[in-house]
């Protein structure tokens, strides 16, 4: 598995490298720098942690837009590696897919699953944008709105059950509004998520302190330093559904790197706060994104 | 007819007439209440400069050369040179069309807005405006995407 999040890494950065060569007029076209986010862990386009109105890819309503996308976040006793794909299209409809892997290490066998025991998730996401306009509306304070779906199928039935989750599916539905404020240089975003998930899904959704849906926000502040250069911070709140282990908001602190149009770098101290019983995870999150 | 009337009657004949009456109105957007961003743009001569660099880079600019084409360069430069200096709380006017009135027939789609605004971001970088400053004048010219853009590429359906 690290050895695929490691090629899943150098293909994006390739593929970033060599679009411009290749893709001909369509490495000229699009929105500007740095205006479709990067990708979420969950495969939409946001901030990182927080999923945003934005709709991947650099087409406008012209054209079709995609990315690839490797993220590894190294926590103080687990790793999730992620990788995924996004499909924008006209600027109106993103259609994302990620796969991510969380893996237990060392901390596996004390829990006891067995060292390396990983949880895997696929996520699968449609997100539809409604009205407003984040970038060109500089004269109104209306934000983008989109709203979209993610379905989550976590591989570890068995397990997530044994630790109180009802299922080890689930389905999120968020609306989210995202606005550039040029005249400040900063961009905005928050968003409210109704979702059943433990840790985004991996550890499966409900529980048995509470099965139902809960409403959360995730937001997002960034301050554009360059057109290249993006820094800012997140938070996103989630519920708390097993009785075995607390679970607590997380926050990051990123710094989003445009190469180019092609290729995107992003680099975050991210706290995921406890989880699965095992205090205070913190660490570097590295994502690469490749697309166009 | 009153007084009044014969007045704007013959205003609005004069402005006709002639499109160097037409007002400051038809820029786009109020200018800023400050002369700042004047200054950070070096007053007039920087502003021509910022304009010159912006006309050269889009000539040269597969993307949006074509749109150039057959256009009267030395007024357009003219029509930007007032608008950026009137924008910006320079001792300028507009005596320009309107921007919708400007890109009439163009078939200017977003991604050919898109291509100018990166053009002008190297242009303000070579007169050496500040970032902050150039994403302060963007935000006064992005609104008038609405207007400027008067072609989608996207299906029907998906239009805005």
């Amino acid at each position: 598995m690290r050895l695929l999040i490691t090629a899943g890494l150098a293909v994006a950065a390739m593929i970033g490298l060599a679009l411009p060569a290749q893709a001909g007029d369509m490495a000229y076209s699009g929105k500007l720098l740095l205006t479709q986010g990067v990708s979420t862990i969950e495969g939409s386009a946001g901030g990182g942690l927080a999923t945003w109105a934005v709709i991947t890819g650099y087409e406008t309503q012209d054209g079709i837009g995609a990315n690839v996308h490797a993220t590894y976040v190294d926590l103080s006793d687990y790793t999730l590696r992620d990788y995924g794909a996004s499909v924008g299209l006209f600027d109106r409809i993103e259609l994302s897919y990620a796969r991510e892997a969380f893996d237990t290490g060392s901390t596996g066998a004390k829990l006891g699953l067995g060292r390396n025991f990983t949880f895997d998730q696929d996520v699968v996401g449609a997100k539809v944008r409604l009205f407003g306009d984040a970038v060109y509306a500089q004269d109104s304070w209306m934000p983008q709105v989109s709203v979209g779906a993610q379905y989550k199928s976590n591989d570890k039935d068995a397990i997530v059950h044994a630790v109180g989750a009802k299922s080890s599916s689930g389905t999120d539905v968020y609306i989210a509004a995202t606005k550039v404020l040029l005249d400040d240089s900063l961009v905005l975003d928050a968003t409210l998520r109704a979702t059943k998930a433990n840790q985004t899904g991996l550890l499966g959704f409900g529980g048995d302190r509470k099965s139902g849906y809960s409403p959360e926000f995730e937001g997002s502040v960034g301050y554009l330093l360059t057109r290249h250069l993006v820094v800012g911070g997140e938070y996103r709140t989630k519920p708390d559904n097993l009785g075995f282990a607390k679970e607590d908001s997380w926050w990051d602190l990123f710094a989003a790197y445009a190469v180019s149009k092609n290729l995107s770098l992003t680099l975050a101290y991210a706290d995921l706060g406890d989880i699965a019983t095992f205090r205070n995870q913190h660490g570097l999150y590295v994502s690469l994104q490749a697309g166009f | 007819m009153t007084l009044a009337k014969t007045i704007l009657a013959a205003v609005a004949a004069l402005a006709i007439a002639s499109p160097a009456l037409a007002a400051d109105k038809d820029a786009g957007a109020a200018p800023f209440q400050t002369d700042a961003l004047y200054k950070a743009f070096h007053g007039k001569p920087g502003i021509d400069r910022v304009v010159d660099t912006l006309l050269v880079l889009s000539a040269a600019d597969p993307r949006i050369s074509d749109i150039f084409k057959g256009q009267d360069i030395p007024h357009l430069r003219q029509m930007l040179d007032e608008q950026f200096c009137y924008l910006l709380a320079g001792p300028c006017t507009y005596t320009g069309k309107d921007m919708k009135e400007g890109h009439k027939d163009l078939g200017i789609q977003e991604t050919d807005f898109n291509a100018m605004v990166e053009n002008l971001q190297k242009a303000m970088d070579k007169e050496g405006v500040p970032f902050r400053d150039q994403n302060r004048f963007l935000a006064k010219l992005a609104p008038m995407e609405r207007v400027v853009v008067q072609r989608s590429g996207a299906p029907k359906l998906l239009q805005r």
